[in-house]
């Protein structure tokens, strides 16, 4: 099978993850779906690296696990926090700044 | 299939290495694993702030509680002088015109414009601590006096933990390393010559963001608020330039800035020809160049990305507001700027038309809903979004005298932006800030040198000349008019008149109408939050009355090194 192939899967990963974070309504879920777009960006960087036959990709994709670890730490405490104060985790509770 | 199926196979071709790509195996002799070379002195202004955010992890750690506020302020501000005076040093040395260099093996440029955007960064971080260390606003606690940031950021919103913290006086000491954090990831932002560094300068300036932003001490709610909509949003457009990164290293097969834009030019052929129909394919190049661009508007704040920015403006802490406000806007301009004139050259008839309409839309967009605001916190973030606007019509110019004249009006703006959010902070009612624009009424009667020093601050928003603001406009509008963008800059002169409407009205409201019975009190700040005011105005007056010797400097830093 050619490797571009898992850029195809990569594209789609990431589009599903992009709608995702549109429709769904739950901060942990939307959360979830920017985790799914990052692993999509990580595949499709590993895939190319594979085809231009060098490592920039891979290593890149060892960096984007990192970052991806660290976001995640400060986004549980930020919608924990949200979800103690309000008993709610939904994106459409938080609208006190709404006009 | 040309190529290899596992690590078996390669194992077994063995010395037929001509045909196999060179991932699993290496040449029989010779070479011998290069250590890399770091050029420590050209990378110390950003090695001195990170060191200094590690320092202050430890003393938050270990550092009695009534010890830790003296000393995070004291390293806080050493780290930042210290960085700074680095900058200067560099500056001095010629880094930044003739010994300009790629230094970190490529993955930082050390140029004009890097070490500019460091050095106003350096000094936005500098004022940024001044606004987090006041402590004169607060009413007193047991515990001594608090400043405006959570006593304990883990506790429900008016619940039993927040109470007894209150009452001990506890205080968030963590927002000083928060902030050198921070500063350390936009320091490398502008600087990023590979788009790996780029991605990562992004978080580690988001990140900390993120944090302070939920922090307020009062209306912890709205704040709350604000981080969710700003990490959720933020994670997402930095989702879109990761993958816009990786669909450029698949065009490009490198993330290096100046050899993507050498594949771009036909200098160097795209890698393979048997690849040449799925990588180097000019969809990948437009849609990954997009998605980075993409990514980067967002932190600029331009229309249609701009959703986050009133807010997130709005619920955050003022001091932090400020901060982001003036710091964000900087280092996101720099790497955009690096990004459009040294990767993407090749493509500018491709992104001009687009960045036009993002100016156009910005301008106007930002300027005509600034005017239904009745929030003054709100109504400087739309305010903001109109000036990224005005800064995207230089960007747009592709000149010499487009990068140097947003330096410019980056210096002048930053500046301009701290003192207003620090006027902010005073204002004050029994609830806290008085941010309403109802209250303001009158201010002008009850306190006239605040007031009067608003009005300054506006009327640089505003453009008015004898104002930095009207010396960065000019210079922005005349680079984008001799960059062939003359449309632009009509577009830009309407907006700036519409925005004029809602700063005067503002300055109207404070001196020509009856102050409210029970409006808000101003407070006698230290001398913190007073000098980061004072350097305000003189920033807006001088840079207004005689801007030569910065355009000048901006001037002679307006060249980015490949």
């Amino acid at each position: 099978m050619s490797p571009i192939n898992y850029v195809y899967l990569a594209a789609l990963l990431f589009t599903i993850g992009a709608a995702g974070v549109l429709i769904r309504r739950n901060a942990i879920v939307v959360f979830m779906c920017i985790e799914l777009m990052l692993n999509a960006a990580n595949l499709t960087l590993v895939a190319f690296s594979r085809m231009h036959g060098n490592l920039d990709g891979q290593i890149m994709a060892f960096f984007v696990m990192v970052v991806a670890a660290a976001e995640v730490v400060v986004g549980l405490a930020i919608i924990v926090m949200l979800y103690r104060a309000r008993h709610s985790a939904s994106v459409d509770d938080a609208s006190l700044m709404k006009l | 299939m040309t190529g290899v199926t596992g690590m078996t196979q390669v194992a077994s071709a063995g010395g037929t290495s001509d045909a196999v790509p060179s991932l699993w195996t290496i040449a029989a002799a010779g070479d011998k694993l290069q250590a890399p070379s770091i050029e420590y002195g050209k990378l110390s202004p950003v090695l001195i702030v990170l060191g200094a955010a590690a320092v202050g992890v430890l003393i938050d750690a270990f550092a009695p509680r009534k010890a830790r506020y003296s000393a995070q302020l004291f390293v806080a501000l050493a780290g930042l002088a210290a960085a700074f005076a680095a900058v200067i040093g560099l500056a001095a040395s010629g880094a930044g015109t003739t010994k300009a260099q790629i230094a970190g093996m490529g993955a930082l440029a050390v140029d004009g414009p890097t070490l500019f955007l460091q050095g106003t960064l350096l000094l936005v971080g500098i004022v940024g601590v001044f606004t987090f260390a006041e402590r004169r606003l607060e009413p007193a606690g047991r515990g001594g006096r608090v400043d405006s940031f959570a006593a304990q950021p883990a506790a429900v919103p008016g619940g039993e933990g927040e109470q007894q913290a209150v009452k001990a006086g506890w205080t968030t000491t963590e927002v000083f390393p928060l902030l050198l954090f921070a500063v350390g990831g936009m320091l490398l932002f502008p600087a990023a010559n590979d788009l790996l560094t780029l991605f990562i300068a992004l978080e580690v300036f988001s990140l900390p963001l993120y944090l302070l932003c939920a922090l307020a001490r009062r209306r912890r709610l709205l704040s709350q608020e604000a981080a969710v909509k700003y990490f959720l949003l933020g994670a997402f457009s930095s989702a879109f330039l990761l993958f816009g990164t990786a669909l450029l290293y698949g065009y490009a097969g490198t993330v290096n800035y100046s050899a993507i834009a050498r594949v771009i030019s036909g200098a160097d052929a795209v890698s393979d020809p048997v690849l040449a129909d799925t990588t180097g394919n000019d969809a990948l190049l437009l849609i990954g160049g997009a998605l980075v661009v993409m990514g980067l508007l967002f932190k600029v704040g331009a229309v249609p990305f701009h959703m986050w920015t009133p807010d997130v403006y709005q619920g955050a802490p003022t001091p932090v507001t400020g901060f982001m406000a003036a710091a964000t806007k900087v280092a996101a301009f720099g790497a955009l700027l690096r990004l459009l004139y040294v990767v993407l050259p090749g493509l500018r008839w491709d992104w001009r038309p687009v960045m036009w309409g993002v100016a156009i839309l910005t301008m106007l967009g930002g300027a005509i809903v600034a005017i239904t605001q009745t929030d003054i916190k709100r109504l400087l973030a739309y305010s903001s979004i109109a000036h990224a606007g005005f800064l995207l019509a230089g960007v747009i110019a592709t000149s010499e005298d487009g990068i140097s004249s947003v330096l410019f009006y980056l210096a002048a703006y930053s500046f301009v932006t701290l003192g207003a959010f620090a006027v902010v902070t005073l204002v004050r009612d029994a609830g806290g800030e008085a941010t309403h624009l109802s209250k303001w009424a009158g201010l002008g009667r009850r306190s006239p040198l605040l007031a009067a020093v608003f009005a300054v601050f506006l009327l640089a928003f505003a453009g008015i000349p004898l104002t930095s603001g009207f010396a960065g406009k000019f210079a922005v509008f005349k680079a984008a008019a001799e960059g062939g963008a003359g449309a632009l800059v009509v577009v830009g002169v309407i907006a700036s008149a519409i925005a004029a409407f809602f700063y005067l009205r503002v300055i109207v409201l404070m001196f020509f109408s009856e102050p409210q019975a029970d409006g808000p009190s101003v407070a006698v700040p230290s001398v913190m939050t007073t000098s980061a005011i004072a350097l305000g105005v003189v920033v807006t007056v001088v840079l207004g009355v005689a801007p030569q010797y910065f355009l000048d400097l901006a001037g002679q830093a307006g060249v980015f090194v490949r």
